[in-house]
């Protein structure tokens, strides 16, 4: 597995796409930075940006990467290792080329800025892990649905479809229940609905960071309650890793029966 | 106003000259004899003054004028058994006394000084400790507050007392007075013709200022920090609010300023910076709120269907969450000439004025309003769509809020 | 070195391996025929644990290879189509291989036949397709292995490295070594294969040596006889 992953990540590491992926995020930064003058404001924005971004370009990478390699994966099956290596260590390629564009392209400005050691060192901490996160869960699930489907167009459709339910729809449809039910306590159900999505729970961890929880009001009350704490903290990201892990595993299942 | 008190002091000044030319004067030391027994034997318009110590009094009741000052600060501790000083005739100045630890009485309002009936007393440069209530005017008139210290230590609202507490008074000046650790800083009710003016009243577990059925009164330049609430105006008429600061009053149901069925007054020149709802008001008529700052709070403005007849003109409103929300789908408020930093439109014309109305209420505050629990999907891709739809086409935002005369750019009040 | 026995294979409703015995003889060059969708790449990938048969079995060295993967160290495999990561450099993909396998390959050589050196810090993306496919024969020969499995292996070759691959293939044959190749080009099979499998529509039609497909179908020529053959069955 890790030689597979040390190529994979080498060869996409390399790539002009993850290098316009890491400008991308690093002149966002130092513009938000230094026009805003703002820390807490230039997170948010940030924070905005990431929340689409990541789970898109986890999304396209996942599953362009797959239907690119397909000759060389067949390759790869034809040598002896066994498939869980070739296909974990792929995923692993990916989400960590992908998670170091974020990683540095988002930092440096802070660094540059000087924000490590402030208050806010806290939230860029939680938006750096969150943006990670959102990385390696939806770049496994649009390399389940790339290994699933082997028209290529089908695959891609199918795993925009789900970027779009995740970042969008889920919410809309969150936002319906929640006006349909009013007369009914929905802080519990409000707090299982945003477990149950991996970019609602990452956008609430930021949220309580910088002190919006205040803001919340008396129902916020609740949620900070809730996510504030170190239960609930454990929790989230406890949520978050089993919305990689599951991906993961569906791969490692479809991989080892699946034709190619 | 302030002609007004300079001939109080004149009155004042010209009615009591012959008593100081003919009052005596007491000293009282530490261990010699006591406040209490200075009082008994001091003639009407004499001055006692009390050398620097530690004196173990309570109930000092002051029943005849007299000056009392202490001299660098002695401390009257009332070692927690009942209230300190109890002023009960006219024409009492008492300063430069470091009063503490009044008793706790549920059914009892016990204070560091109370004033019952009185008119024409003076209180001033005293600090204040642990006293349950601080400086208590019950039916006062003519009386001057100021430059007092009160830090008190109150953890809950059930067992604490107010800062300055004023019930049935009339023409009260409470100036530079610096208040902490009450349930209220500086509590009014049924009090008229009152001033407030330069007061901080900070860390106060309720409000830093409360108005109760109070008219005609005016409070100007005060700090209201990091309080429940910043000030609270409730059932009160021709209230001035100027030149005032709220700071930090920030927590899951605090606000900056609460008004509950107020009817012409004058909010302006105030900074609203850093408070969950920098203006909560209910049942708010005919107020003009004009020159104010808001700066990063949650909401700037929270005006409930309830409000009519107000005027909201030059203000700022920058970084906040929200900058309005209303619970109502009507608007019976004017607002014009507002900066807006969430303004995009633009002024082809150059009149400084955007050409485009500024619709301040957001859907999702809206929808906030209706659901609070909707504020979990506050900053979501979603919520920022059906806003940006909300504005091209507003459905269930009221569509007659609206700032028709948007400035361009920042107003600058020094 | 190869037993196939009742091998069959559906994808979806196609049924494309219909049920076959099959043995391929060692030290032999065997090449698979059979017009498109006849079951050749399946046939291919179900030896490599590519695909995996509904039913039947395959044995590699007696010993069936289902859920196995250390058996394909004995085999070098040559796919049709030549892709690799675009961004690594040859000499990295050689490694890469080298990795996987645990065991470092004879280069040398085959760099110097083929006229790779000048490539070997190029990236992949850099070549033309007839140098990816050098690149390809090179990673399949780099090893030794007693069965080598190619795909389709002239396809995009120039004349000279064609040249080049068949005096390679002549070489490891002396050496013992088996051979499964399927290809389109006849002269190609009547140049070098000992034996021929044809297949068609998912069963073997023929297995046997060139001379006796020539005779049982009483043609002179195999391009003819495999025309017959279509023209028979269609």
């Amino acid at each position: 597995m890790p030689k597979i992953l040390k190529y994979v990540f080498f060869d996409l590491i390399r790539s002009r796409w993850s290098i316009i992926y890491f400008l991308f995020y690093f002149i966002t930064g130092l513009v938000l930075l230094y026009l805003g003058h703002d820390v807490s404001k230039a997170i948010v924005s940030l924070m905005n940006v990431t929340f689409i971004l990541t789970p898109l370009i986890g999304t396209i990478f996942g599953v362009m990467n797959y239907y690119n390699s397909r000759e060389f994966i067949e390759l790869l099956l034809a040598q002896p290792i066994p498939r869980r290596r070739i296909f974990f260590g792929m995923y692993l390629g990916i989400s960590l080329s992908l998670s170091l564009s974020l990683l540095t392209g988002m930092m440096l400005p802070f660094v540059f800025y000087g924000v490590f050691g402030s208050d806010h060192t806290m939230s860029l901490i939680i938006l750096l892990l969150s943006g990670i996160f959102l990385t390696f869960i939806f770049t496994a699930i649009s390399f389940y649905i790339a290994l699933v489907n082997e028209n290529r167009l089908k695959g891609f459709g199918v795993a925009i479809l789900v970027w779009l339910f995740m970042s969008f729809i889920y919410d809309g449809v969150f936002l319906m229940l929640l006006l349909m039910f009013q007369e009914y306590p929905l802080e519990k159900f409000s707090i299982i609905l945003s477990l149950l999505n991996p970019i609602d729970l990452s956008r609430i961890l930021i949220m309580l960071q910088l002190d919006i929880s205040a803001l919340m009001g008396y129902t916020g009350a609740v949620f900070s309650k809730f996510f504030g704490n170190s239960s609930g903290m454990f929790l989230s990201f406890a949520a978050l890793s089993l919305w990689t892990a599951l991906p993961v595993a569906l791969i490692l299942k479809k991989s080892s029966k699946k034709d190619f | 106003m302030g002609i007004k008190y300079i001939k109080t002091t004149l009155i004042l000044f010209f009615v009591y000259m012959p008593f100081w030319l003919t009052a005596g004067l007491l000293k009282v030391n530490p261990g010699e004899f006591s406040i209490r027994e200075a009082i008994k034997i001091a003639q009407p318009h004499d001055t006692i003054q009390v050398a620097s110590g530690t004196y173990l009094e309570h109930d000092i009741i002051v029943d005849k004028p007299l000056v009392i000052i202490g001299i660098d600060r002695p401390v009257i501790d009332g070692e927690h058994k009942a209230e300190i000083i109890i002023i009960a005739s006219d024409s009492v100045t008492f300063s430069g006394f470091q009063i503490q630890n009044v008793g706790f009485s549920f059914t009892k309002d016990w204070a560091g000084i109370k004033l019952d009936r009185v008119d024409y007393c003076t209180i001033e440069n005293n600090r204040l400790i642990d006293t349950y209530f601080g400086i208590y005017l019950k039916k006062v008139k003519h009386t001057i507050v100021k430059n007092n210290i009160m830090e008190g230590i109150a953890k809950n609202e059930v067992n604490s007392g107010n800062g300055i507490h004023l019930w049935y008074c009339e023409d009260i000046l409470i100036e530079g007075n610096k208040i902490s650790g009450h349930r209220d800083g500086i509590y009014f009710e049924f009090v008229e013709e009152s001033k407030i003016l330069n007061n901080v009243s900070e860390g106060n577990i309720r409000y830093g200022l409360h108005f109760m059925f109070s008219n005609h009164d005016d409070y100007i330049g005060n700090t209201f920090k990091n309080n429940g609430t910043g000030v609270a105006v409730m059932f009160s008429n021709f209230i001035i609010m100027k030149d005032n600061k709220f700071i930090d009053n920030w927590g899951t149901s605090n606000y900056g300023l609460l008004l509950k069925e107020i009817y012409d007054g004058e909010l302006s020149g105030n900074v609203f910076k850093s408070n969950t709802t920098a203006i909560f008001a209910d049942g708010t008529n005919r107020i003009r709120i004009t020159h104010n700052n808001f700066i990063s709070n949650g909401w700037a403005m929270n005006i409930f269907g309830s409000c009519m007849d107000n005027e909201i003109a030059f203000n700022n409103f920058i970084s906040n969450t929200f900058d309005l929300t209303t619970n109502s789908s009507r608007n019976h408020n004017s607002y014009h000439d507002n900066y807006w930093d969430n303004y995009t439109g633009y002024d082809l014309d150059r009149d400084g004025i955007g050409d485009v109305p500024y619709r301040p209420v957001r859907l999702f505050s809206f929808v906030i309003s209706k659901v609070p629990e909707s504020i979990i999907l506050l900053r979501s891709f979603f919520i920022d769509m059906i806003n940006i739809a909300e504005k091209v086409a507003p459905v269930l935002t009221p569509q007659s809020l609206l700032d028709d005369r948007p400035k361009m750019k920042m107003l600058r009040y020094d | 070195m190869i037993e196939i026995k009742e091998i069959k294979k559906s994808f979806g409703r196609l049924e494309v391996l219909k049920g076959f015995d099959f043995s391929l003889s060692d030290g032999k060059i065997t090449a698979v025929l059979g017009p498109n969708g006849s079951g050749k790449t399946t046939l291919i990938k179900s030896i490599l644990g590519l695909v995996v048969p509904d039913t039947g079995e395959i044995r590699f060295q007696d010993k069936p290879i289902k859920n196995k993967w250390e058996y394909r160290n004995q085999i070098g495999y040559m796919p049709q189509i030549a892709r690799f990561p675009e961004n690594l450099r040859v000499a990295e993909l050689i490694k890469l291989i080298e990795d996987v396998r645990g065991v470092a390959g004879k280069t040398e050589r085959l760099i110097e036949m083929f006229e790779l050196a000048p490539f070997l810090n190029k990236k992949l993306r850099q070549l033309s397709g007839g140098t990816r496919q050098k690149v390809n024969v090179l990673l399949t020969f780099m090893f030794d292995c007693p069965l080598y499995i190619l795909d389709e292996p002239t396809s995009g070759l120039d004349p000279i490295a064609l040249i080049r691959l068949k005096d390679l293939i002549s070489a490891k044959k002396a050496e013992g070594k088996t051979f499964l190749i399927t290809t389109h080009i006849m002269s190609l099979v009547e140049e070098i294969a000992d034996e021929l499998v044809f297949l068609l529509e998912g069963k073997i039609y023929f297995h046997g040596t060139f001379e006796e497909m020539m005779q049982s179908h009483k043609e002179d020529n195999l391009e003819r006889a495999i025309a017959k053959i279509l023209e028979e069955n269609a």
